[in-house]
């Protein structure tokens, strides 16, 4: 994972209008074979897109009626009144603020300082162990959350000595897969932050520490103003995965109990293939896209990418 | 230069191996000519009987009817998504089967969807046809009074109790309870005089899923004289004396310290925890379960059990003060079911016609602890041999119900189980949880198809 943190200013010739035929013929060369690929995204991811598009705003189903019709924005106003979707939707921010903009995110920023400029062995030892919880699949990870938070799971025969055991996943099922998710996503946000600050000029810290600033200065005016471009690819890859994110949670409460960790996915996925209301479903999954939007420019707003 | 050869070799192999691979789609579909008859059918986890008696059936079909090839496709799913991915194929006429294995409780959406095609005049000229039972053959039969399937078995669903632990608490043994009141009694009875042991499981809220509805709620609702639907009116009647009455047992149980744990009740997997550790292990005295309980106990089940036999008794689940018949039962059942697009008809439907007759019958409903449907099946002493509670939950057929399996059923069924669990957890009374219920009904169903409140 490389992250872009040059300007792409420093490429940009200008060029004269007179040179166009051949720069023409330069971009078709260059576009060939791209072909293929592009071909195959339009046919695989655009194509599916433009679909559920179209199907979100119809009352298409899998099963129980023979016909699909154009319902306009029926499905839309339904979910607004359905306070079901309005809980799922609220849960779905707190899991992306909990597990993804502060859990991730600070946890893999903190890592990433912490290791930088230890030595190699303690490195490999971190770097292994924190990345393990990335690799391993989404199910098992899953899974072992589930063993571990359950009610005769880990925690509580070591709970159980001080009178705390409890059902976890059933007390505090938003937590548990909060805490789930911070565990298993980590990884990545400090790979990016690792990658991010080797690119920092080591003068420039020394330069602030010569001139009196503290650590805490250090990071506040030197160190996070050089790397607030990867801070924002970083936000917005990992809400966006953790927004979509499905597996983790079916796993471990299955959106239970109730519907007290039922996010936007699990609801989705219920309505649709549950209930057989893909039209329902996919509706849904364009709000979700919104939300991502919506996430993404809030990011770009606090954030200034550009120098002022 | 040379780069740039390679991208587009690279490229050139990638777009060929695409149009190979959908090449290979297409001529797969296109061998599906009137000569082959695919079929489609779940095979999963420890249920893989259907699959050995479908290649069976094969072989034999194919002995009988030379030229025609049978395609089996068992689909790796579990219920849920088994039910997804064969809507998925029948929403295209090239990935259709012609004969599916169809769940009772799916076959009305999938007829309305225009899935499956009606069976009347083949079953006319079936001389097998009389021995089903009557309830079997309604449990295929669409709004339009036409059968859209054949069914090949079904359930039923009654308490079994534990009679060491009914002898220790100075209870009858055999137990026949006459009404709600005698079951709570015996219930009440275990807990003052055996702590550390769970007196009656009655499975609730949407961890459960359907279990909670069918084996829970509809036990108890459809033995209070109401229904989940009016069929004579066509309506939904979520709000009825009966349904009162069945939400304040769940509530009874639970808040009395009856029932499980409601954090335990609630767990997904709480049907496997109650199969082979609760009951095997003598920590639950009564359970409102279905008739295939006993597989997990057998010598090939899940948790083999060799003193279940002579453990466990069961008794019908009695009506709410004992009215007549006396007893309840709720059924589903899966059928054999020919595809609207299946190209030939009539050898799919010979098909399904082979795979239920009486030698075939006899043998899944045996190897697949099924309640046989066919009157001849269930009078056979091999049938009746193979499990000492066959017996017992075939006669169960006669009180028995089915479920209003209409399109939005799933999401009723749904809103059931949430009403359920807001009286289990004391969230709200059972009378707010019914009116909550009603307004959700409403909601899913169409205010005009739901009968108002009592």
């Amino acid at each position: 994972m490389t992250v872009a943190t040059q300007s792409p200013r420093t490429a940009r010739i200008p060029t004269k209008g007179a040179r166009r035929p051949r720069r023409t013929r330069r971009l078709f060369g260059r576009l060939l074979p791209l072909g293929p690929a592009l071909a195959l995204l339009a046919l695989f991811f655009a194509g599916p897109l433009l679909w559920s598009v179209y199907a979100a705003f119809t009352n298409m189903a899998l099963s129980g009626s023979s016909s699909t019709q154009f319902t306009g924005l029926a499905n839309f106003r339904r979910m607004f009144s359905d306070p079901a979707f309005v809980n799922s939707l609220e849960l779905t921010v707190i899991f992306v603020l909990g597990s993804a903009v502060i859990g991730q995110n600070l946890l893999g920023m903190l890592l990433a300082l912490i290791m930088r400029g230890r030595n190699g062995a303690v490195r490999t030892i971190v770097n292994s162990v924190v990345i393990g919880a990335w690799v391993v699949p989404e199910v098992v990870a899953g899974f072992a959350w589930y063993a571990f938070l359950y009610k005769t799971g880990t925690l509580n025969s070591i709970l159980g000595h001080f009178g705390l055991s409890q059902n976890w996943l059933y007390t505090t099922p938003m937590l548990a897969i909060i805490l789930a998710n911070t565990w298993r996503g980590t990884a990545f946000s400090m790979l990016v932050y690792s990658a991010a600050l080797s690119d920092v000029p080591p003068e420039l810290l020394e330069a602030a520490a010569v001139d009196g600033a503290s650590p805490w200065k250090r990071l506040r005016y030197v160190t996070l103003p050089l790397i607030r471009r990867a801070i924002v690819s970083n936000l917005m890859l990992i809400t966006l995965q953790t927004l979509a994110d499905f597996t983790l949670i079916y796993v471990m409460t299955g959106g239970g109990p109730g519907t007290k960790s039922s996010t936007t996915p699990l609801y989705m996925y219920q309505e649709a293939f549950q209930f057989y209301q893909l039209g329902y479903g996919t509706a849904m999954a364009l709000v979700l896209l919104a939300l991502g939007g919506l996430f993404s420019l809030i990011y770009l707003r606090l954030i200034k990418l550009e120098d002022a | 230069m040379q780069r740039r050869t390679k991208t587009l070799a690279a490229a050139a192999a990638l777009l060929v191996g695409t149009t190979a691979l959908s090449g290979c789609s297409l001529s797969s579909s296109s061998t599906a000519s009137s000569k082959t008859i695919t079929v489609a059918y779940e095979e999963y986890g420890d249920f893989t009987q259907l699959n050995t008696e479908m290649q069976t059936i094969k072989k034999e079909y194919e002995t009988a009817h030379p030229g025609y090839t049978v395609n089996l496709e068992p689909i790796q799913a579990d219920e849920n998504d088994y039910y997804t991915k064969l809507t998925l194929m029948n929403r295209s006429g090239s990935t259709a089967p012609d004969v599916m294995y169809e769940d009772t409780f799916l076959i009305n959406s999938d007829i309305q969807a225009g899935y499956l095609a009606p069976l009347d005049s083949y079953l006319a000229k079936w001389s097998d046809w009389n021995e089903f039972t009557d309830a079997a053959k309604n449990s295929a039969v669409g709004a339009d009074g036409k059968t859209y399937g054949v069914p090949m078995g079904t359930d039923t669903r009654a308490l079994y109790y534990n009679k060491t632990l009914f002898k220790q608490a100075g209870l009858p043994v055999p137990w026949q309870p006459k009404t709600w009141a005698d079951v709570l009694a015996a219930a009440e009875q275990i807990k003052a005089k055996l702590p550390g042991v769970t007196p009656l499981n009655v499975y609730s809220g949407k961890g459960a899923g359907e279990g909670a509805t069918m084996q829970g709620l509809e036990m108890l609702l459809y033995g209070t004289g109401n229904e989940l639907y009016d069929s004579s009116t066509k309506q939904w009647t979520p709000s009825t004396p009966g349904m009162l009455s069945s939400l304040d047992f769940i509530k009874q149980i639970y808040t009395n310290g009856l029932a499980p744990d409601v954090e335990d009740a609630l767990n997904p997997n709480f049907g496997t925890t109650v199969a082979t550790e609760l009951i095997p292990e003598g920590k639950l005295a009564i359970d409102l379960d279905g008739s295939w309980v006993p597989g997990n106990w057998t010598s090939t089940g899940t948790k083999p059990w060799a003193a279940w036999s002579t453990t466990m008794g069961e008794a019908p689940m009695p009506t709410e003060n004992g009215q007549a018949p006396g007893s309840t039962s709720m059924s589903g059942g899966w059928t054999l079911a020919v595809g609207a697009h299946a190209p030939d008809k009539q050898a799919a439907f010979d098909f399904v016609a082979l795979a239920e007759n009486e030698p075939n019958a006899l043998n899944y409903d045996i190897i697949a602890s099924q309640i046989a449907v066919r009157k001849d099946v269930a009078a056979d002493p091999k049938y009746l041999a193979t499990n000492p509670t066959v017996g017992f939950f075939t006669n169960l057929v006669k009180v028995t119900h089915f479920r209003p399996a209409y399109p939005v059923y799933p999401q009723i069924s749904d809103q059931i189980q949430v009403a359920m669990e807001s009286v289990m957890t004391s969230q709200s009374s059972p009378s707010s949880a019914m009116s909550a219920l009603q307004q959700q009904v409403s909601g899913i169903a169409g205010a005009s198809n739901v009968a108002s409140g009592s």
